[in-house]
């Protein structure tokens, strides 16, 4: 059997080797060359040896988006988490509609980030109007309406992934913790959570890669503004890279630094998380 | 064996077939007489150049493609354009600071005919070899839009301090003129005298780009230049006042500009409830088109950004151009060939300068166009006039400014300015320190 699908391995997994390596491969390949380049267009660069990498450390902007990221990326990834982990225990209970709520929960995920942006924008603009300030009026401002569309628009996703995990905790460990008398704050924490750990592993890291690499939204939503105050790491790359004449390598050098933190970052989570894990 | 073969074989072809797929729908453009791909810059006429490039492909065969990048996107489209293999023959270059940074892909225009024709050859981008590297399609000019029926009926109130616009000649007057159409709001059935300032980022051009112009051309006048490493902004003042006269007057408070944008200050405007707003002949079109405009079109006139520079009442409008005509280098020579006839055909055939002109309403510095083929839409009729009545133009000279970062910083420190969270002094500050600190950057 096995030796059978080593012969068959060229065929099966040839599409999505070519693809990956068309659309993944040679692209990151030729990114981290770029931004060893001094370039306008990517057909025609010239290499400039570290100076790019140097450069990026001269602008205020990359630590304080770095900063302003990791503050983003810490309460998005609480507060998706608790939430969509508290919906997933309600509507895992026996009540009557879960399937529409879990449907309506999940919607707002399938609207693009920059659509809702803007959507937000309108409506929080629309709040703020009566007390005579907009949203660009101070960086929390636009902080907080960044959290508040986040948590929006991953919940659903993220309660998706917990009810999975909740529905395949099996009911006879559940009724057994019963018979014991355990309560339900202890059937949540000592037996759904270490038993759900798996889901947890995923969610977390969806939230972590998802948080920090969020651009949409906030070009959307506040546009980096005021200021650079609200811009984060994508965004910065972005305006690094179209806004200054010439620093186009600096912001591919930067992109370059952002993969290495948040695949470091994403590959420690899950290792710490996996360690957790226990078989059901 | 032959039949797991016969698997492999079709699975690859299947494969190969998806991928051919996503690089196909490639026009044959391989013809004797070349291409044209034009990368358009302005999205209220993507419509327009379609039809244009229809026509001329109709009269000559060539094909002529046009693209159109998106509002405020143009340098990032470009930019991917350029990197493929069919990349856009003729694109624009935003002024100096543009060709500084596309050299590469900018050829010679020393020799085409349209150079030839150019009537003010100061118009074009001179590399540092000399070669002419871009050239005008269009000259453009902004100023204070006014809607003259608000103001006669202004004129015509019995409390008004000023009593034509004759008197508006200078900072004081406008000062005083708007101020007091603000105070009388209500008599005049409008909500404010400005429009709004839209300062949401990315809608903040009027101001930290053609606003702040004015003082900077100033600058550079006093110092006898055309470009700074560092700049003094010796006339931060009046730069203040009548960004101060422009925010305190209008339909919105100041607090709540950063959530407006440009439509909505026109929108305002066409519908009668602001009887000024500063923007160029180029937002005729967006005038007319908003929905249950109120505005005649005899009613829409220019009046000149008055910031309190000495002898002001012998200023006219700001005139000049922005995005230059480039023809890229590494296109083959045959298609650089048919670019420039399709340029030329453009600014010297009858059915290229009727486009020019009456499509497109663009006012062309070429000699080709005769004194009565100019555009007909109030706007241009209104710069033309005060081009042509003696009027000292002001010069752009934010080509000159060094880079898109700065100007978003500008634009963001007016934001908080006039939200109140910064002081005029940090407005300075960002001036001043960004243009210093962009401008080594960019060396």
């Amino acid at each position: 059997m096995e030796k059978y699908l080593k012969k068959q391995f060229a065929i099966f997994a040839l599409p999505t080797l070519i693809a990956f390596s068309v659309a993944f491969g040679i692209p990151f390949i030729m990114g981290l060359y770029l931004s060893f380049c001094e370039f306008t267009t990517v057909s025609n660069a010239t290499f400039v040896g570290l100076e790019n990498y140097m450069k990026v450390f001269s602008e205020a902007n990359f630590i304080q988006a770095f900063w302003f990221t990791v503050k983003v990326v810490i309460v998005s990834v609480i507060t998706v988490n608790i939430f969509a982990f508290l919906l997933a225990l309600l509507l895992t209970q026996k009540l009557k509609g879960t399937n529409l709520f879990r449907t309506v929960f999940f919607m707002p995920n399938l609207i693009g980030g920059i659509i809702l942006g803007y959507i937000w924008q309108s409506i929080i603009n629309g709040i703020l109007v009566n007390f005579e300030v907009t949203m660009l009026m101070d960086s929390s401002y636009g902080f907080w309406g960044l959290i508040m569309v986040v948590n929006w628009q991953y919940i659903g996703y993220i309660m998706i992934i917990y009810i999975a995990g909740l529905q395949n905790v099996s009911s006879s460990v559940l009724e057994a913790a019963d018979i014991d008398g355990a309560t339900g704050a202890q059937k949540v924490f000592l037996i759904k959570v270490p038993l759900i750990m798996t889901s947890i592993t995923i969610a977390l890291f969806l939230t972590i890669a998802n948080s920090f690499k969020m651009f949409d939204q906030n070009l959307a939503l506040t546009n980096g503004g005021p200021g650079n105050s609200t811009s984060m790491l994508a965004l910065d790359i972005y305006n690094t890279f179209y806004g200054t004449i010439g620093f186009e390598g600096v912001g591919q050098a930067k992109a370059t630094i952002f993969f290495i933190v948040v695949a470091a970052i994403a590959v420690f989570q899950v290792f710490l998380t996996r360690r957790k894990e226990v078989e059901n | 064996m032959s039949k797991k073969f016969l698997k492999t074989i079709l699975f690859l072809s299947a494969t190969m077939a998806t991928l051919v797929g996503c690089s196909g729908s490639e026009e044959s453009a391989s013809e004797d007489n070349g291409s044209i791909y034009y990368l358009n810059f302005k999205p209220e006429v993507a419509e327009v150049w379609n039809n244009i490039a229809e026509k001329y492909t109709e009269e000559t065969g060539i094909p002529v493609k046009v693209i159109t990048a998106a509002s405020g996107e143009y340098e990032s489209t470009l930019k991917s354009e350029m990197a493929k293999k069919d990349a856009p023959t003729l694109f624009h270059i935003n002024g100096p600071m543009g060709y500084k940074s596309w050299k590469d892909y900018c050829i010679d225009l020393q020799n085409v005919d349209f150079y030839d024709a150019l009537t003010d050859k100061s118009l074009a981008i001179v590399g540092e070899d000399g070669g002419v590297y871009g050239l005008p399609l269009a000259i453009e000019g902004y100023g204070i839009i006014y809607n003259e029926a608000i103001l006669d009926k202004y004129f015509a109130l019995s409390n008004a301090k000023i009593k034509s616009i004759e008197e508006v000649n200078n900072f004081n007057a406008l000062k005083t003129l708007a101020e007091d159409m603000q105070a009388n709001k209500d008599a005049l059935g409008i909500e404010g005298a400005f429009a709004s300032t839209s300062l949401l980022p990315g809608e903040d051009w009027r101001w930290q780009t053609h606003l702040l112009n004015i003082p900077i051309y100033a600058e550079f006048k006093d110092k006898g230049v055309d470009d700074l490493d560092v700049i003094d902004f010796s006339y931060s003042q009046n730069f203040k006042d009548i960004f101060d006269l422009y925010i305190n007057n209008s339909t919105t408070k100041p607090t709540l500009l950063s959530s407006k944008g440009v439509m909505d200050s026109m929108a305002e405007f066409a519908l009668g409830q602001a009887a000024m707003v500063q923007n160029g002949n180029w937002a005729w079109g967006q005038i007319a088109d908003i929905g249950g405009n109120v505005i005649k079109e005899e009613d829409v006139k220019f009046l000149p950004i008055y910031i309190g520079l000495d002898n002001e009442e012998e200023y006219g409008l700001p005139i000049g151009n922005e995005n230059y005509l480039a023809v890229n280098s590494q296109a083959s020579e045959l298609d650089q060939q048919a670019t420039i006839d399709f340029v030329n055909w453009l600014l010297s055939s009858e059915i290229g300068k009727s486009e020019m002109v009456n499509t497109l309403g663009n006012i062309s510095p070429y000699s080709t166009f005769a004194d009565d083929e100019k555009p007909n839409d109030p706007l241009a009729k209104s710069m033309l006039e005060y081009m042509e009545n003696g009027k000292t133009s002001i010069t752009w000279v934010f080509p000159m400014f060094p880079s898109q970062n700065f100007k978003d910083a500008v634009g963001a420190s007016l934001m908080e300015y006039a939200q109140g969270s910064k002081t005029w002094n940090d407005v300075e500050a960002t001036v001043k320190d960004m243009w210093a600190s962009q401008k080594a950057l960019t060396k």
